[in-house]
């Protein structure tokens, strides 16, 4: 058995109990990624030897019969926008090429204390802009289930990487859905938990009050298990919430007759893929086989929420980008004649299209004459969709929809056209405006074969019930159990 | 509302300090005016009396006491700037 096929669950378990050393479990990892990854390009940079040196320092601890954390021996692939201490941090900009981090983000100060180890850093769209990971700067990354079809993203990296088994969890970041969408499109999971459930600090900020960090897996029940690792209150992160982090894996199999699941008629109408509206009705049906109790509910100000969400992420951006000017870190312009030279020539050569497009939105629709009529606009909006949800969500526990309205496309199918490309997140961007959990889960496969999911979501901090409903889902069907034939 | 306009780019371009090509320009410009006609969808919406929502978490200003916490060092601070020198970062000179 090559243990990178088995689940996080599975590998935690046999290091545990010694049935396998944390070094055999990263050995198959990076014998996948040097079999898989040329084909798929998940990776922007692995580093074997490292994972190599902490799986060995692990199993000597474990020798010598020490405590470990609940995560030891569990190889994560990690998107480019962490912080890690002494390790180059890029977010796929060459303006950030040749920065090596200075200090450990929360999220991998906490995995490093559960026992995980870093494979890798995976590829992604510039600063998280995108939803094909084909505004690298570095790489194109190709769909496992079809080589010429992208992963999603803008955490395509991730979510092939876990798909692929060239990692057995991943890390990721979801602005608009660059989470969920991906994971959607590579038949894994992917969570994008509540606004402030997870500490932002070490994150690379592309838009402060939509952006929060998630994690991808071959199941539920691994997403729960690193949830519950990465989740919870830091002093470094203002925004984080002071709540109590609930076990995630222990209340999965909790009953879920009874559960009320909205399904909101707005997320079912035109512009809906056939293939995809047949997957998830089926779904719907085997959840109600389960006990759950479907119920009809309205987000009247759905058709809304990429207007709003554009210009909000661009305004955002265009702040949180100015940092990149060449003076601390990062790239800086050979021989610039003067300050303002240095800044402009910075920029200009490190960001890419994409980032540049954003940074002019943001820019334009903050300034003077503008910022009433579109941000101010756009946040008051913003207010509308989250009132829908509340609604919603008293009658409803949770609600079920797709995750994007149409499976992965060719790559270079839509490079060319920005808003066609923006409109692709209609169903995962709104979770983020409102600030709601969402997870993405496989219910299918399309005429093509590329995966199909749907999506739950959540009630603020209500992660343990789309988390239970998922694995319900997963214990009587198996998507998630369907390998891309590359990585047989 | 107004359409956006070369002008308009090439005025939000040098408020972001971004220099575009012609070309960039161009295309920028009427990639920026499909999103911006999409966007005046809003005004569909009558908002006179909602409140805008900054941020989802009903948080306020989060306080610690004032007193001193350990920081990043100096020199690791400076081992990633691209110029660094006596304990500062260098730059091309600002005042003739």
């Amino acid at each position: 058995m090559r243990l990178n096929l088995c689940s996080a669950r599975e590998i935690v378990r046999m290091v545990r109990q010694k049935e396998a050393s944390a070094r055999e479990v990263v050995a198959d990892v990076l014998e996948a990624i040097r079999r898989i990854d040329p084909l798929v390009k998940a990776y922007l940079r692995v580093d074997e030897k490292g994972a190599l040196r902490q799986a060995e320092r692990l199993d000597e601890s474990l020798a010598r019969g020490e405590e470990v954390g609940p995560l030891a021996g569990l190889p994560v692939a990690l998107k480019d926008i962490f912080c890690v201490e002494g390790e180059e941090t890029t977010c796929a900009s060459k303006i950030l090429r040749g920065f090596y981090a200075p200090y450990d983000a929360t999220v991998i100060r906490l995995l490093r204390g559960s026992g995980a180890i870093f494979v890798g850093k995976t590829n992604m769209d510039e600063f998280a802009m995108g939803s094909t990971t084909e505004n690298s700067a570095f790489a194109v990354t190709r769909n496992p289930w079809n080589l010429e079809m992208i992963p999603g993203g803008s955490s395509g990296g991730s979510a092939a990487a876990v798909a692929a088994r060239e990692a057995i969890v991943a890390l990721g970041s979801d602005t608009g859905g660059s989470i969920r969408m991906p994971a959607s499109f590579c038949g894994c999971v992917g969570i994008k938990p509540t606004y402030g459930r997870v500490s932002r600090f070490g994150l690379v900020a592309y838009a402060s009050s939509l952006d929060q960090i998630g994690n991808f897996g071959n199941d539920v029940w691994d997403c729960a298990m690193v949830l519950r690792a990465i989740a919870g209150h830091d002093s470094k992160d203002s925004t984080s919430a002071d709540l109590e982090v609930p076990d995630y894996t222990a209340s999965l199999d909790g009953e879920i007759k009874g559960v009320r699941m909205g399904i909101p008629r707005e997320y079912f109408g035109e512009g809906l893929n056939k293939e995809v509206r047949a997957a998830i009705e089926k779904a719907i049906e085997t959840l109600e086989s389960l006990g759950v109790i479907v119920e009809d509910v309205s987000l009247p100000h759905t058709e809304y929420a990429i207007a709003a969400y554009y210009i909000i992420a661009s305004a955002e951006a265009s702040s949180n980008l100015a940092r990149y000017d060449g003076v601390q870190y990062g790239h800086r312009t050979k021989s610039p004649a003067d300050l303002e030279e240095m800044y402009t020539k910075t920029k200009s050569e490190g960001f890419g299209p994409e980032v540049k497009r954003r940074i002019i939105m943001g820019t334009y629709a903050l300034s003077s004459g503008y910022y009433d009529a579109y941000y101010l606009k756009a946040l008051k909006v913003r207010t509308l969709i989250k009132r829908d949800f509340e609604e919603a969500l008293k009658k409803a526990d949770c609600l079920i929809t797709p995750v994007s309205p149409t499976t992965a496309f060719k790559i270079g199918e839509k490079i060319g056209d920005p808003l066609t490309m923006y409109l692709s997140d209609i169903y995962t961007i709104s979770t983020n405006l409102a600030g709601l959990p969402g997870i993405s889960i496989p219910c299918g496969f399309d005429s093509e074969g590329v995966p199909i999911s749907f999506q739950l979501m959540g009630r603020p901090f209500g992660e343990e019930t789309i988390l239970r409903l998922g694995h319900a889902y997963q214990r009587v069907t198996d998507f998630h159990k369907k390998i891309p034939p590359i990585a047989e | 509302m107004k359409e956006i306009t070369v002008e308009d780019v090439e005025y939000a371009a040098r408020l972001a300090k971004l220099e575009l090509s012609e070309e960039e320009k161009r295309s920028m410009t009427s990639q920026l005016r499909d999103v911006l006609r999409y966007v005046a969808k809003l005004n569909e919406l009558n908002t006179d009396d909602v409140e805008p929502t900054a941020h989802v978490l009903p948080i306020k200003n989060v306080w610690r006491p004032d007193v001193r916490e350990e920081s990043l060092p100096q020199e690791k601070v400076l081992g990633i700037a691209p110029k660094a020198r006596d304990g500062q970062h260098r730059v091309p000179r600002v005042v003739e």
